[in-house]
C-alpha cells in the first residue's frame, strides 16, 4: 500500500506515494532519478550509498525512504554551486582521488560530513572518518590528499 | 535486496506504540535506527507484516545526568553517546565503547535501544552494560518495569523484553576514570570477536565479555580473583584474567574457533584491566 512521503532532496521539494519497503537509495536512484548515488555492497558496509540526511552522513541502503519523511536530503548531485565543484570534489580532482569512480560519491559525501565535523583532520582522522566507506582499487592515499587538500582549500563553500 | 512489503505505523507516543505492539502481536516489529532490522529485512530473515517506527517519538533520545546515574533515552545514538560530554566525563566507557560500533555512518543512525534489543551476540554494548550494572526501563500495557542488566540478557538475540514491551531507557552510574573496553574485531563486519569491558571501583571489579558466547555475560571468575585488591600485580591480574571464559560454551565459526574466542576473551580481559587501572 503505497504512502505518501515529502521531502527535500538537493533543496527541491518532492514529494511522491512509495511502498513503505523502498530504500531511500532506491527512490533516490529509481524515482527521482539521481543515480549518482551507487548501491554497492548493499549491506551497509561498502559505503558507495552514503547520503546526507539532516547534515548528518548515512548509509541509504540500509533506510527506508519514508523513514526520511520532512529531511533534508543532499546527495552527490547537489554539493557542487553554479558549475563550480565543491572543494571535496576539488580536491578528489587534483588529488587523482578516484580510479575507477565506483566508490568515489560516497567517499566525497562521508567526506563533507567529516569536514562539517572536524575542520582541519589530521591524516589518521580522515582515515577514521572514511572507515565506513571502502575503494576496492584500494586508492586510499589519493582520497586522504583528496580531502586533506579540500580542508586546507580556503574556497568558501555550503558543505 | 527489496525487504517483504508491510505496512508502515509511525507512533508519537510510547504508549501509542505500545497498543500497536499489543493490536499486532508477534506480526509487528519495531524500528529504531534500523541497523539491525533492515540488514535482516532484506535478507528476509525477518519479514514482519507490521513495522512501527518509533524513529520520531520526540521524548525518547536524551542523554541526562541525574545525580549518581546518567539516564539515556533509548533511541540515543552511538554517535549521540560518544560525542556526549556527560558521559565523558561521568561515566567514560559507554562512549569509549560506542566509538567501537561500525563506522561513521552506521553511528549517526544505530541506536543504543536498537542494538541492546536486538542482542547480537557480538555486539559492543552488551559487555558495558553488563560491566556498569546498568538499569534498563521497559514499557508496556501493564506499566514500567526496571531490569537489571545481569537480567536482561537471555540468550542468542534474546532478551528480557516481552514481544509487548518497548525498551525505553538505560541508565548507568557514574563511574570513577578507571573503566576501558578492549576488543578484537572481525576485520570484515567490525563486529567483536571478543570484547571486554571493565569497571573497576571501591567496590571491586566488573567485567563484561560480548561476541564470545551466546550472549554477553560477566566474568565472575576474573571478578572474584581481583576481590580486594585495589592495586594488583600484573601477575594477580593474568592469573584473575585467565577466567575471563569460565563456564561459557565459546561460539565457533570460520573467523574464530571456540578455544581461540576464549583465548581472546582472556587476553583482552587482561588488556582491559591493565589499561583501566592505567587511568586511575
Amino acid at each position: 500500500m503505497p504512502i505518501p512521503v515529502r521531502l527535500r532532496v538537493n533543496n527541491a521539494p518532492r514529494q511522491h506515494d512509495i511502498e513503505p519497503r523502498l530504500l531511500l537509495v532506491h527512490y533516490l536512484r529509481d524515482v527521482c532519478g539521481l543515480t549518482g548515488t551507487h548501491v554497492g555492497c548493499d549491506t551497509s558496509i561498502c559505503g558507495a550509498c552514503t547520503v546526507l540526511v539532516d547534515g548528518k552522513a548515512v548509509k541509504s541502503c540500509t533506510m527506508f525512504a519514508i523513514q526520511a519523511d520532512g529531511s533534508d536530503v543532499t546527495t552527490i548531485e547537489g554539493i557542487a554551486t553554479n558549475g563550480h565543484l565543491h572543494r571535496v570534489q576539488q580536491g578528489f580532482w587534483d588529488c587523482h582521488g578516484l580510479q575507477c569512480g565506483f566508490c568515489t560519491p560516497g567517499m566525497i559525501m562521508a567526506s563533507v560530513h567529516l569536514l562539517a565535523g572536524n575542520a582541519s583532520p589530521s591524516r589518521a582522522e580522515i582515515a577514521d572518518g572514511l572507515r565506513g566507506n571502502l575503494c576496492r582499487c584500494t586508492g586510499y592515499s589519493h582520497i586522504i590528499d583528496a580531502v586533506a587538500q579540500a580542508a586546507n582549500s580556503t574556497e568558501v563553500t555550503h558543505g | 535486496m527489496y525487504p517483504a512489503a508491510f505496512d508502515y505505523k509511525r507512533p508519537a507516543t510510547v504508549d501509542e506504540a505500545v497498543a500497536l505492539l499489543v493490536r499486532h502481536g508477534d506480526d509487528a516489529k519495531l524500528l529504531a535506527g534500523g541497523h539491525s532490522l533492515i540488514p535482516a529485512m532484506k535478507l528476509r530473515l525477518a519479514q514482519p507484516k507490521v513495522v512501527v517506527d518509533i524513529g520520531r517519538i520526540t521524548n525518547l533520545s536524551y542523554i541526562r545526568d541525574t545525580g549518581g546515574t546518567i539516564a539515556i533515552g533509548a533511541m540515543t545514538t552511538h554517535h549521540e553517546i560518544d560525542a556526549s560530554k556527560v558521559l565523558h566525563d561521568r561515566s567514560p566507557l559507554l562512549p569509549e565503547t560506542a566509538r567501537h560500533i561500525g563506522d561513521t555512518q552506521v553511528r549517526n543512525k544505530g541506536t543504543i535501544g536498537g542494538s541492546l534489543a536486538h542482542a547480537d551476540p557480538a555486539a559492543d554494548y552488551p559487555a558495558a552494560i553488563l560491566a556498569l550494572d546498568a538499569e534498563i526501563d521497559l514499557v508496556g500495557p501493564r506499566g514500567r518495569r526496571t531490569v537489571k542488566a545481569g537480567a536482561f540478557f537471555i540468550d542468542l538475540l534474546q532478551t528480557a523484553i516481552a514481544p509487548d514491551e518497548i525498551l525505553t531507557e538505560i541508565r548507568v552510574p557514574a563511574t570513577a576514570r578507571t573503566t576501558a573496553y578492549v576488543k578484537t574485531e572481525q576485520k570484515a563486519s567490525g563486529f567483536a570477536l571478543a570484547g571486554a569491558a571493565v569497571v573497576i571501583g571501591a567496590d571491586g571489579v566488573r567485567v563484561g565479555i560480548t561476541g564470545v558466547a551466546a550472549k554477553a555475560y560477566r566474568a565472575t571468575g576474573v571478578e572474584q580473583a581481583l576481590a580486594g585488591q585495589r592495586t594488583p600485580t600484573a601477575e594477580a591480574i593474568a592469573r584473575a584474567a585467565a577466567h575471563a571464559a569460565d563456564g561459557v560454551q565459546p561460539l565457533g565459526d570460520i573467523h574464530a574457533s571456540p578455544a581461540f574466542r576464549a583465548h581472546l576473551a582472556q587476553v583482552n580481559t587482561r588488556r582491559a584491566i591493565e589499561r583501566a587501572l592505567s587511568r586511575a
